[in-house]
């Protein structure tokens, strides 16, 4: 009983070694050829030269106030922008009519790269939030709205016929039936959305912004300091990889039916 | 016997209650001059069918012939252009809590625990009536597992609870059993047998093997041409075992289908 628990966690371990095992090698790498002199300081600062730079802006507490400023922009867009298109998807999934009258032009202007607005969005905001805002919703709108359409198009008709036949109609056949059928197709969209959120923002923060991760490295590269500006890199790689957790997070928990998403035993 | 085989095509009422004891539980359905179309598809035309309560009717023909249709049509789930549909005396509209389908594929919610699947056909989601009802099926240890990792006659057992669990007055089963193996589908036969004993339900099971048809009906219909062609009684007692009456039965309602040696047919009481 004892031996399959622990080789289970000898294989555990040694495979999370190995998926670690490039990164480190890199940064081994890395500050060695920097501290050896061979990469200059002023093209790629060392990982200690840019840990420390973190150091300082987190004694100093700038650091939150950035991190703060783009999540918060980050999760707002994303909850207008995410929610507008799943509204519309059911709608549209749901109402035939809606669908005539809508799905068309949605998919027009989902033709139209959302980055390529910014001058337009810079003209009408300024470098305001809104602006900012405004594009995150647009990006992530389309991925929640095509995934959450396509899953509910999948929704076996004999399940819902079935939910019928029981007495299930209206918001209890949407609840019991239709929402958890779409529902892995929408976490694939949320999954795609959040990518897209993390993208938009920083071509946005870097490109107008007085706050931010992307001001803090535009800034910091006007004073030459390239390990801030190499700290913003790793710190949107860090947010993205914990939004793609998260998402992960939630397809083990609210997909645990679906064989594909069952943990191993 | 060759009486009770011979009936003529259609507008001949069967006689109620010849077999069964006739139990106040079950509906009675009555289908009057039923026409069901789909587009320029006339799939049902002027179909009469009068099922007594508690009786075990069941439907054969061939592939496309419309059984699904005629089931469908009791469930609530087809309307009839022409023609009227009753169940227990009034005029039904569409879908009723006390009729009940299984389809040939389980249909169980994979996001819901066995349990919480059955749930669905108590209202209320009652969870100690739904244990009850897997208790029945003999599932009630696998109430917490996902649908995904049981067999295909599990599933169907499932599927059987979830029906059973609001008590129907009439089930509908459309080839439940069409998917499983031999055995599985001999032992799942036997327990819907049992359960329409003890509970006294009308049943409808429509099915593509005449052996299964004999095996469990009091009656057997055969749909052919958009009507009732065919209307046997199956005059033999339970529980059935394959005797020579047993393959009587079936062999002539098999060649009544096929439409092959009719005057063979003929000899034995037909007159189609
Ligand atoms: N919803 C539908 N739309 C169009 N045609 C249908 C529909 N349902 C059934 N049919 C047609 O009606 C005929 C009878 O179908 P069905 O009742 O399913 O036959 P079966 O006896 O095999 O169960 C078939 O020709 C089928 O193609
Ligand atoms: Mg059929």
């Amino acid at each position: 009983m004892k031996s399959p628990a622990a080789r289970n966690w000898k294989t555990g371990t040694l495979s999370i070694g190995l998926e670690w095992l490039i990164p480190i090698l890199v940064v081994v790498i890395w500050q060695w050829l920097g501290s050896a002199g061979v990469i200059s300081q002023r093209i790629l600062p060392t990982p200690a030269s840019v840990v420390e730079a973190g150091w300082k802006l987190i004694r100093n507490g700038d650091l939150f106030v950035y991190i703060g400023d783009s999540t918060r922009r980050a999760l707002l867009g994303f909850v207008i922008g995410g929610g507008i298109g799943f509204i519309l998807a059911i709608l549209n999934g749901l109402a035939p009519l809606a669908e005539k009258l809508t799905d068309s032009s949605i998919q027009m202007i989902r033709t139209i790269p959302h980055l390529s607005l910014i001058p337009l969005i810079i003209a009408w905001f300024g470098i305001g939030e809104q602006g900012k805002i405004f594009l995150v919703a647009l990006g992530v709108a389309f991925p929640i709205y095509l995934n959450t359409v396509h899953g509910i198009r999948s929704v076996e008709p004999g399940l819902i016929e079935m939910g019928r036949t029981y007495g299930l109609k209206g918001f209890a056949l949407f609840r019991t039936i239709i929402f958890p059928g779409a529902l892995p197709s929408i976490l694939v969209g949320l999954r795609f959305a959040l990518g897209i959120m993390w993208i938009t923002l920083i071509v946005s923060e870097t490109i107008s912004s007085n706050s931010g991760i992307g001001f803090m490295a535009m800034n910091a590269r006007e004073f030459f300091q390239m390990d801030v500006v190499v700290l913003s890199i790793v710190i949107y790689a860090l947010l993205g990889k914990l939004s793609d957790w998260l998402a992960k997070l939630m397809e083990r928990s609210w997909l645990q039916w679906h064989p594909h998403f069952r943990p191993k035993k | 016997m060759a009486s009770a085989l011979s009936s003529e095509k259609i507008n001949v009422k069967p006689e109620v209650g010849s077999l069964e004891t006739v139990s106040s539980r079950g509906l009675q359905v009555d289908v009057r001059d039923a026409v069901v179309q789909f587009g320029d598809l006339t799939v049902l035309r002027d179909l009469d069918l009068t099922i007594p309560s508690g009786q075990f009717l069941a439907i054969v023909g061939r592939s496309g012939c419309g059984k699904s249709t005629l089931l469908r049509l009791l469930a609530g789930l087809e309307r009839a252009s022409q023609g009227t549909v009753s169940l227990g005396g009034g005029a039904s509209a569409g879908l009723r809590p006390d009729v009940r389908v299984m389809f040939q594929d389980a249909r169980l919610l994979p996001w819901k625990t066995v349990l919480d699947n059955v749930r669905i056909g108590v209202e209320g989601g009652d969870k100690a009536k739904a244990l009850e009802a897997l208790e029945l099926v003999g599932l009630a240890d696998r109430a917490k597992e996902w649908p995904s990792v049981l067999s295909g006659g599990q599933r169907q057992r499932v599927a059987l609870a979830r029906a059973l669990v609001g008590d129907p007055s009439l089930l509908l089963f459309d080839e439940p059993l069409g998917a499983l193996d031999a055995l599985t589908r001999i032992e799942m036969q036997q327990l819907i047998e049992r359960l329409w004993l003890e509970r006294k339900f009308t049943a409808v099971l429509v099915t593509h093997d005449v052996s299964e048809a004999v095996a469990l009906a009091d009656r057997v219909v055969l749909v052919e041409n958009g009507i009732i062609a065919q209307d046997t009684s199956i005059a033999l007692a339970r529980p059935r075992e394959k005797d020579n009456g047993f393959t009587h039965y079936e062999s002539s309602i098999l060649n009544r289908v096929l439409k092959r040696n009719q005057t063979a047919a003929s000899n034995e009481g037909f007159s189609i």
